[in-house]
């Protein structure tokens, strides 16, 4: 197991270096980061300068090795706006972020998977159907619209709750339901239909058999077994609601890592995309390894492999 | 007794078949074919004197503005009937562009397999691992939004997918008799690879690609939602969402009917794909 760790955290420094060129490779070697920065007035001496300045007058290879260096110490420059360096101004919105997308987890996993039990427990029962229906809506609508309208009914119209910035706990109910309804729909179809498969399998009948109660034959014998593709599929998840929080965040004017990409890339802030970037990849790739690893702990087969 | 299982029979046969999904779908795609003919108004034609105008059934409303119409006066009926013009047309394009160009890679990985496998699969783990909106937001900040450049990046994201699983495929393809017997018959690299080996992953592609069209749907929406997609005044569905932010409290159609449109289709793209998917690829389940 230990081996198998090993490796996998190899591979993972592996995946780093390697979304450091392309980092590299979209901001220096196709855009002009020059261009992006001075004012397209600017004379062609300044322009040099600036090259100068910035070392994008020496060659690629040596501009890579520098960006690198810089990289691995978190420093990507500072931000051309806030002016101060882009990686602190990202890990000052990082928390924003995180509690955003643990909130919008919870939501999922507390309601996707009882309700896929349930559904799986009475299949085609009126419970289920309705469930289906309300999973097939929540996999097709965009999480911008469900975000609006979320606001148009409870703030607008209702005015039950706050719809925009970081706050107390009821600020983080909207952001946290749109974030998370898309990722609660797929885990509800994940669970019903693990469920399913379960609860077809011989030891399930014997379970029965025994004499277990449905409830225990549901909850301990086949939850239990169901719980893998599941535990794999919120790995993913996490990948999924980085990005969405993209948008969430701009919807409901979270102070998190998404807005702060999107106002950076609108200002041509490209320090600060490059960090933004940087952080939630190695984030994601962090949990990717830590799901890895956890799910070498619930099945030590794989291991193995 | 018998004439009602008939019946039965011939309703689950009915249910078997993409009804729900494939109307949803063909729907769309006629409208996006006839648009011209269907939208009653010019979609970009700015109209200041009528602006935030509410549907045909609320007090104030129209026929002529069937659902009202925005902030710049447009017809939002008419925006929406263009819009699925540009939705349609992205979401197609930039999955025909990812699958043609990750099933290359991956067919090229998975038969010729040693050290060009190795790259190109590290190359797609690399790129899995960066999330896809920060991914498109990089590139399109350093390139500047446009229409062309959101299909190129919706590509660059799909890619991937396209060459992990064809590369899986044709390893397992390539463990059947009729390869090697293939082989042995004098068969170029080139004709296997074609016509032995792709046919018999082409289900799972059809089935792939349908799924990924929606989602490339939503995806296109939501960049132009950020202002980094389809730019106005084109009536992209996020765009037009994007605008209706700003007026909530005052015109509620205006955000709301783009996000329908899109919903609804990414509903018929994904029960059709569902359907496509328990027809043509039976072993694969829904996750």
């Amino acid at each position: 197991m230990l081996k198998y760790i090993g490796k996998r955290f190899f591979h993972s420094l592996l995946m780093i270096f390697g979304i450091m060129i392309i980092i590299f490779v979209v901001t220096h070697v196709l855009g002009d980061p020059v261009a992006l920065m001075l004012d397209p007035a600017s004379t062609k001496e300044e322009f040099d300068l600036m090259r100068h300045q910035m070392g994008l007058d020496q060659p690629l290879y040596l501009q890579f090795f520098v960006f690198l260096k810089n990289a691995i110490r978190g420093d990507f420059g500072e931000s051309l706006r806030a002016r101060e360096p882009a990686m602190r101004l990202v890990l000052q919105h990082l928390p924003a972020t995180i509690e955003l997308t643990l909130a919008a987890m919870i939501f999922t996993l507390f309601v996707g998977v009882p309700v896929g039990i349930l559904s799986a427990a009475k299949p085609y029962s009126i419970g289920d159907r309705i469930g289906k229906l309300f999973a097939l809506a929540g996999q097709a609508a965009p999480n911008f619209w469900l975000g609006i309208m979320a606001i148009l009914v409870f703030g607008v119209k209702l005015k039950l709750l706050p719809i925009s910035g970081r706050g107390g706990l009821n600020h983080l109910i909207l952001p946290a339901i749109t974030l998370g309804f898309f990722g609660m729909a797929a885990v509800m179809r994940l669970t019903r239909s693990a469920m399913l498969e379960v609860l077809d399998k011989d030891y399930i009948r014997t379970a029965r058999i025994k004499g277990l109660s449905e409830s225990k034959v549901v909850l301990k014998h086949a939850f239990k077994n169901a719980l893998i593709p599941v535990v794999t599929y919120v790995g993913l998840l996490f990948a999924g609601m980085l990005g969405g929080a993209v948008i969430t965040e701009t919807i409901y004017a979270w102070p998190g890592l998404g807005r702060l990409a999107v106002q950076s890339i609108s200002m041509n802030d490209f320090p600060v995309v490059q960090s933004v970037a940087f952080l939630a990849s190695v984030v994601f790739i962090s949990i990717n390894l830590l799901v890895d690893t956890l799910y070498c702990w619930i099945d030590p087969r794989i291991s193995y492999k | 007794m018998m004439a009602r299982s008939n019946g039965a029979k011939k309703i689950s046969a009915l249910r078997r078949l993409p009804i729900g999904g494939g109307v949803i779908l063909l729907l769309f795609i006629l409208t996006a074919a006839f648009a011209p003919y269907i939208a009653n108004q010019d979609p970009i034609r700015q109209d200041l004197a009528h602006t935030l105008a509410p549907p045909f059934w609320e007090e104030g409303g129209s026929k002529d503005h069937l659902l009202g119409t925005d902030n710049m006066g447009r017809d939002i009926f008419s925006r929406l009937v263009y819009g699925s013009r540009i939705s349609l047309a992205v979401g197609f394009l930039s999955v025909l562009i990812g699958l043609i160009f990750g099933t290359w890679l991956g067919l090229v990985a998975g038969f010729f397999g040693g050290r060009l496998e190795t790259l190109i699969m590290r190359i797609t783990d690399m790129q899995l691992a960066m999330p896809f909106i920060l991914l498109a937001i990089t590139i399109i900040g350093a390139f500047g939004p446009s229409t062309m450049n959101v299909i190129i990046v919706l590509a660059i994201g799909l890619w991937p997918y396209y060459a992990r699983m064809v590369r899986g495929e044709v390893l397992s393809v390539k463990q059947n008799e009729f390869v090697e017997l293939a082989v042995i018959g004098g068969c170029g690299t080139f004709r296997l690879l074609f016509r032995h080996i792709l046919p018999n992953i082409t289900n799972t592609l059809i089935v792939m690609a349908t799924l990924n069209f929606g989602m490339m749907i939503i995806f296109e929406g939501g960049l132009s939602f950020l202002g980094l997609g389809v730019r106005p005044p084109a009536p992209s569905w996020g765009g037009m969402l994007a605008d209706g932010r700003a007026y909530l409290t005052v015109a509620w159609q205006l955000a709301t009917f783009p996000g329908l449109a899109i919903m609804l289709v990414v509903l018929g793209t994904n029960l059709f794909g569902d359907w496509l998917r328990d027809t043509l690829d039976p072993k694969r389940k829904a996750y």
